[in-house]
């Protein structure tokens, strides 16, 4: 079988979730064996509806007590522990933090080798694979050797898609966790009022970079994102100078953002920011260089002064609204 | 408390990443070198946490460990410049190490430490390597020293002989305790990494590099080449120059609703 391991939070089966099943339905397409899946914590059951007609065959269930706060070795045991009793030819997971650290720690204990964030694979007694290296801005092709082939699935290569396949059959099965397995483990969460919508779902992002030049040059950036209900953004040259907080970085160590317009004002467009945006539906540049690299990757340019075009931008918008 | 933190020399790319003939690496001619951005919060961290505690009057050792070229002296000495207080060299041909050959390596290193009278209570690393993002190097040399691991950690602090971390989730914040000794992997935004002063620099610049040689026993991924993604081509529409070329935008704004 291929093992799916389900991620889920809140009740909430995540959506990098179901885009790990469309891969998995590949891998068991092309293996011909069947595509299962797992759910860890105490609330499992209720949550295989969420997983129905996305082609899982049977889900198995660990629905242990001392599992209702997420401890990452005693799910990596769980999992090892139907590595030993089911012997899948793949165990998948998400390529979010939770799933690349959990096969991580499948790997370490049974002393397998683990890809990350995997685009293609193809199988075989040994897996052909493509993944994702530097945050996206390279890919690398390599063979993962093993007898259970441990790998993640990059996010967002693949869309959630549902076959029609009904309801997966249910089975319990019980977890052999001891103490060690459970010093890890979330013991608490903090949930922050929402001032605004989040970067990661915003329909629009205003990003600045270092060419916005100061903390206070992003006044304007901050009023256009609130008048276009979208977020504020920035590249790692500003969060590096302190004038915006890391939690508005875009790139390859900030944030993933697929907005339907990225706004990029005075980003020069270095690989590891465009990482971060290149999922957006459309790009606008506004940059007063016109050879700047990210001008390849803008559907819509503007060369000029991002000080004279964005407050420009306010001023037409105030006066449609009239 | 003795402080450890994990590093790796990668090149800096800029905005296009060239390769070298047999697509085995990346091609460096013209490129500076450095690390992951977590892994210099890492440094950072290392270096607060041991300041502080210093001036509490608690002794402190903290090391920076890297496995790559000789040439990753000068990650290292960064770090040093930094405040770290020494450096250990795991020298390779140059060539990429696999995540278990490298899990491997790092352990045997600090295994010597033990054996050299140096215990560590805290091992940081980055939370994925900028450049391969194996994300387990850490998890791996956890699983074997036997030490509990925490990943994703953008704030740090402690209590009563525990971490209490805290990683950033897309609803908030998670937080985790767990008990010292400990293996902590961060991210960017942990702090802002200060830039090494001056006389830090010729203090680590006169540093001599303990540098020991291990054997290779990879485990996979196999890297068979690398790539770049398929490029794609995309027809710009110049919206036009300066505040000119606002109303267009807007144009566009109200196409998608926005306003
Ligand atoms: C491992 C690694 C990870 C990284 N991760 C990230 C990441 O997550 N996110 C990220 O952003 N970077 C990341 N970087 C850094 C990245 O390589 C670049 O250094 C950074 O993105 C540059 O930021 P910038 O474009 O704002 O600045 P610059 O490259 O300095 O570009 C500034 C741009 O502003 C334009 N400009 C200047 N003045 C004006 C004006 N008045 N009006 C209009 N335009 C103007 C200039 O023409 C130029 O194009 C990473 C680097 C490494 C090595
Ligand atoms: N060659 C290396 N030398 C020292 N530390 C490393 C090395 N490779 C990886 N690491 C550490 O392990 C972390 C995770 O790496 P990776 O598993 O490759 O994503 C990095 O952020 C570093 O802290």
């Amino acid at each position: 079988m291929i093992l799916g391991i389900i991620e889920h939070s809140e009740g909430q089966v995540s959506k990098l979730s179901l885009e790990m099943l469309h891969f998995g339905r590949g891998l068991a397409a092309s293996t011909g064996k069947p595509l299962n899946a797992v759910i860890i914590g105490a609330d499992a059951g209720s949550l295989v509806g969420q997983i129905a007609d996305h082609g899982v065959d049977t889900v198995y269930t660990i629905e242990d007590a001392r599992l209702t706060d997420y401890a990452p070795d005693a799910w990596a045991q769980a999992v090892a522990g139907m590595v030993g009793s089911h012997s899948p030819e793949a165990v998948i997971a998400c390529g979010s933090e939770i799933g690349n650290e959990i096969m991580a720690r499948i790997g370490a204990r049974l002393d397998l080798p683990m890809a990350a964030n995997a685009l293609e694979v193809e199988t075989g007694e040994n897996y052909s694979m493509t993944r994702v290296r530097w945050g996206g801005s390279l890919l690398e092709e390599a063979t993962l050797t093993a007898s259970t082939k441990l790998l993640t699935v990059a996010q967002h290569a693949f869309e959630p898609a549902e076959t029609g396949s009904g309801m997966p059959k249910v089975e319990a099965v019980s977890a052999d966790i001891n103490d060690a397995d459970l010093v890890v483990r979330v013991v608490n969460r903090i949930v922050p009022e929402q001032d605004g919508i989040s970067l990661t779902d915003a329909p629009i992002v205003v990003s600045g970079g270092r060419g916005v030049g100061s903390a206070d040059g992003f006044a304007s950036i901050v009023e256009l994102a609130g008048m276009v209900g979208g977020a504020v953004g920035c590249s790692r040259a500003v969060t590096n100078n302190g004038w915006r907080p890391h939690s508005d970085q875009v790139g390859q160590t900030g944030a993933r953002v697929a907005p339907n317009l990225y706004i990029a004002c005075g980003i020069s467009g270095a690989s590891q920011h465009i990482s971060g945006c290149a999922g957006s539906k459309a790009i606008l540049v506004i940059n007063n260089d016109k050879e700047a690299p990210i001008l390849a990757k803008a559907d819509y340019a503007v060369i000029g002064d991002l000080h004279e075009v964005v407050p420009a931008v306010i001023a037409e918008i105030k006066k449609r609204k009239g | 408390m003795n402080i450890l933190v994990c590093i790796k020399r990668v090149p800096m790319t800029g905005s296009r990443i060239r390769l070298t003939e047999d697509e085995q690496m990346i091609d460096t001619k013209n490129l500076r070198f450095w690390m992951s951005p977590h892994e210099e919060c890492a440094l950072e961290e290392a270096v607060r946490i041991a300041k502080a505690r210093t001036d509490a009057g608690e002794e402190c050792i903290t090391k920076v460990l890297t496995l790559g070229p000789a040439d990753a002296a000068d990650q290292l000495k960064h770090g040093m410049a930094m405040g770290i207080q020494d450096g250990i060299l795991i020298e390779t041909d140059g060539s990429d190490w696999d995540p278990m050959a490298t899990s491997k390596a790092l352990v045997e290193a600090i295994e010597a430490e033990k054996a050299a009278g140096v215990e560590y209570d805290l091992i940081l690393f980055g939370n994925e390597s900028a450049d391969s993002g194996g994300f387990q190097v850490g998890m791996r040399v956890a699983h074997k020293l036997g030490m509990p691991a925490v990943t994703g950690i953008k704030d740090l602090e402690f209590a009563d002989g525990k971490a209490i971390a805290k990683r950033e989730t897309t609803a908030g914040f998670d937080i985790y305790e767990v008990p010292l000794p400990a293996i902590v992997a961060v991210k960017e935004g942990l702090n802002l990494p200060r830039y090494p002063s001056v006389p830090g620099r010729l203090k680590a610049k006169r540093k001599k590099i303990p540098t020991m040689t291990l054997e290779n026993r990879p485990g996979g991924p196999d890297k068979v080449r690398l790539k770049n993604p398929p490029a794609t081509e995309i027809q710009t529409e110049m919206l036009g120059e300066g505040a000119a070329a606002a109303s267009r935008i807007v144009d566009i704004l109200e196409e998608l609703g926005a306003i």
